[in-house]
């Protein structure tokens, strides 16, 4: 017992002055000045913004064209992310570093987007095609089924032996996704740090959305997309092959959604297969606040949420977060029944 | 044929609520025997956990050869798990329960895992006059008065005894170790306590904030967080602008604990985080992954109720030994608990001396200076155990590491 405690006390020592050296390191890191806190705070609202607006894009144009809810829109994202991880495992990506980690990333992202744009042309062309004279309701249905099926697929996907997901044994534990792109500082202002995964965001969502501008404005592809959106049986008349259109459409919008669950694990870190449930939340909410339908609006609505999320956690309390943000959304949708840019829509017949 | 097998069974469950009066039963041959029932959540996550438990119960029971005094002892390891849930289920607690309370050969009930399950059979094997010893239950309410809910515990005690008893510390002992770990060995002066709005992880977040002022540690921060959310970094931002030195997190794996870890690490805080047992599992490992959890990061701590496996001195680690061999492996931290709630129940019956419920249970409330695997200790008054020996624990190379043990109260065996 004695013993005992000298090796305790011994132990106690060590501790003592490990404490030494590392307690400044720990004050080290600068208490921020209330306008370096709310920049910060800005930055993160931003980066998440623009994360929630790349998917509120695809529920907005799946709306604009078929007027449907795209319920499996979130899991889409998150099923994406699975494939993300295991290509990750499968290629070592998170091994590389350099211009090999550069073309990587990039080789990531593409393989990423095409697998959740080809899913999701699948999921129209299984579920939703055929339903295509139901009810709208049934079409809601529909995509709430296609939920709960990639919801499973998830958890069976998270379950296999992999190393990246930790060998399989809790599939319905949260993985960690490699940081392929370190959280370090790209540069600081002041205390207030914009991280490189806040780079990477911005590198990749900027391009991306200016892309589709120019695919709905200046291409064919686009000029019948609006055609459809307006008027489908007019666009038909017009020799546009609808049906084509429309699964160019979800090929697309679910391209986007894999752009962005490639960034949001990458700036997360984490990849479970219950996160499609908040992601598709978010970009939903930011869709019908833009006003549904409508691009600029998706984009601007994302940014929105982002930074009144950042706002309040950062302001007033996290566990109040989730009701002001729903309560802007109420408010929204009383004052300005179709979203900040949303068109006055006739009901169409 | 089937109607004399039915009335042989008849015959033996009378002669076995007889036993002792009626030695000349037609089964004259067949030793009186008593059952010990476990009821543990054996289908799911806990699996792992659960099976050492067990083992750690079924070898108490070997030790004793199987027997006290003239009575043979039978196991019954109860599953109160369903496959939907891959959790403990109340539905199938209840059933475990009302089995063992209606069993009259029945003298003993360890269990349950969670302290969820134990709210619905504490009640249920109270009536029945059933001890209960708990493996692995760690909410307050259980047993200490104003600890809990204001109704807590007399609503588990209908009959106005004390039948439940546990040999881990509670949670509220938990957060004070955590809280005295911070201001003592890490030197902490300003804490940033967050919590996952739960009854276990609000409950230790509560009682570390309240142990703070005393030790000297002031609380720059008391908030809930919303266990869903993708990331917390402008929390991080805050916590970053109060200057806090510690970063306390009432959660578990499952509510987040991880993200919390990897986005102080990105949002370029490195001040220590710490957390409760609830996030003392290999997943809180795997999800945070290996950046967050290099020490270059910042350090990262672990309270645990008690000791892992490798730490136990004395009977403890003559235990883990005699389990290395027959099975091959280092138990996991809970299998000596089970073997101590099986032990320390043997212990009682064998005072007893007798089938009788109400002698067992008086023999169990009565357990003084036990020297079992844990150190010497005893039940207090509300049926807790006296030893509040626990551990801070951290992460190394990608495992969990022993740092100290920390609480002190009986001490460690010899």
């Amino acid at each position: 017992m004695i013993l005992r405690a000298a090796a305790a006390a011994e132990q106690l020592a060590i501790l003592a002055l490990a404490r030494a050296d590392s307690v400044p390191s720990f004050a080290a890191d600068g208490v921020l000045s209330p306008p370096e806190v709310f920049s910060q705070q800005l930055v993160t609202g931003l980066s998440n913004g623009m994360i929630i607006a790349l998917i509120a894009i695809g529920y907005t144009m799946v709306y604009g064209i078929v007027e449907l809810i795209n319920f499996a829109h979130g899991d889409l994202c998150m099923l994406g992310a699975f494939f993300a991880l295991t290509a990750v495992g499968a290629f070592a990506l998170d091994g590389a570093s350099g211009a090999g980690g550069v073309v990587g990333l990039v080789a990531l992202l593409v393989a990423t987007a095409a697998f959740c744009g080809a899913l999701n042309w699948s999921i129209n062309r299984l579920a939703y095609r055929p339903l295509r004279s139901a009810s709208k309701l049934s079409l809601l249905v529909a995509a709430i089924g296609a939920s709960f099926i990639l919801v499973n697929l998830g958890l069976f996907w998270g379950g296999l032996p992999m190393e990246v997901f930790a060998g399989g044994t809790s599939a319905a534990a949260p993985k960690a996704f490699p940081a392929l792109v370190e959280p370090k500082p790209a540069f600081t202002v002041g205390d207030v740090i914009v991280s490189r995964p806040d780079v990477l965001v911005l590198a990749v969502t900027v391009p991306l959305m200016a892309a589709l501008t120019w695919l709905v404005r200046f291409t064919k592809l686009g000029k019948a997309m609006r055609a459809v959106a307006q008027n489908p049986v007019a666009a038909a008349l017009m020799g546009i092959d609808v049906e084509r259109v429309i699964g160019a459409t979800f090929f697309i919008g679910g391209a986007l959604g894999g752009f962005a669950t490639v960034v949001y694990s990458i700036y997360n870190q984490t990849v479970g297969f219950q996160m499609g449930y908040r992601m598709g939340m978010d970009a939903f909410i930011a869709a019908v606040l833009g006003g549904i339908g409508n691009l600029p609006g998706a984009v601007l609505g994302g940014l929105v949420i982002g930074v009144v999320r950042a706002m309040s956690d950062g302001y007033v309390e996290a566990r109040w977060t989730n009701a002001i943000v729903f309560g802007i959304l109420i408010l929204i949708l009383v004052f300005r029944p179709s979203g900040l840019l949303g068109a006055k829509l006739r009901e169409k017949v | 044929m089937i109607r004399r097998t039915a009335s042989a069974v008849a015959t033996l469950a009378l002669a076995s609520l007889l036993a002792a009066a009626a030695p000349s039963a037609p089964r004259a041959s067949a030793p009186p025997f008593l059952t010990i029932v476990s009821s543990l959540p054996r289908t799911g996550s806990a699996n792992s956990q659960t099976t050492s438990i067990v083992n750690g119960i079924k070898m108490a029971i070997e030790e004793r050869g199987g027997k006290i005094g003239d009575f043979e002892i039978r196991y019954e390891d109860l599953d109160d798990a369903s496959p939907q849930k891959g959790n403990w289920d109340q539905n199938i607690e209840a059933a475990n329960a009302n089995k063992a309370a209606k069993d009259p050969t029945c003298v003993g009930y360890i269990g349950t895992y969670n302290s969820g399950a134990a709210k619905i059979a504490m009640p249920i094997l109270n009536k029945a006059g059933l001890v209960m010893v708990s493996p692995g239950n760690t909410y307050p309410g259980l047993t200490k008065p104003g600890a809990g809910e204001a109704n807590e515990p007399r609503i588990y005690r209908p009959s106005g005894t004390i039948s439940y008893f546990r040999v881990v510390p509670t949670d509220d002992i938990q957060g004070a170790v955590a809280c005295e770990f911070c201001a003592k060995d890490l030197g902490s002066k300003k804490a940033f306590i967050l919590h996952d709005r739960e009854l276990y992880g609000k409950g230790i977040a509560d009682v570390f904030k309240k142990s703070a002022p005393g030790m000297g540690i002031e609380v720059m921060g008391f908030e809930g967080i919303d266990p869903k959310a993708s990331n917390y970094r402008s929390l991080v931002t805050k916590i970053r602008a109060t200057g806090a030195d510690v970063v306390f997190y009432g959660g578990t794996t499952q509510t987040n604990a991880a993200q919390i870890l990897k986005d102080l690490r990105s949002g370029g805080c490195k001040v220590p985080f710490v957390t409760p047992d609830g996030t003392f599992e290999n997943a809180y490992i795997e999800a945070a992954g290996k950046d967050a959890m290099s020490p270059e990061s910042g350090p990262v701590y672990i309270t645990f109720g008690g000791l892992p496996s490798e730490q136990l001195t004395g009977r403890g680690a003559e235990f883990v030994e005699r389990y290395k061999k027959k099975h091959g492996e280092v138990p996991e931290a809970y299998a000596v608990y089970g073997y101590e709630a099986c032990k320390v129940l043997l212990d009682a019956i064998d005072r007893a001396g007798k089938k009788d419920r109400a002698t067992v249970l008086a023999a169990v409330a009565a357990t003084k200076d036990f020297e079992g695997a844990l150190g010497t200790w005893s039940f207090d008054e509300n049926g807790d155990t006296t030893n509040r020996l626990m551990s801070v624990n951290t992460v190394k190379d990608g495992k969990f590491a022993f740092v100290k043990a920390a609480g002190g109260g009986a001490g460690q065996a010899k």
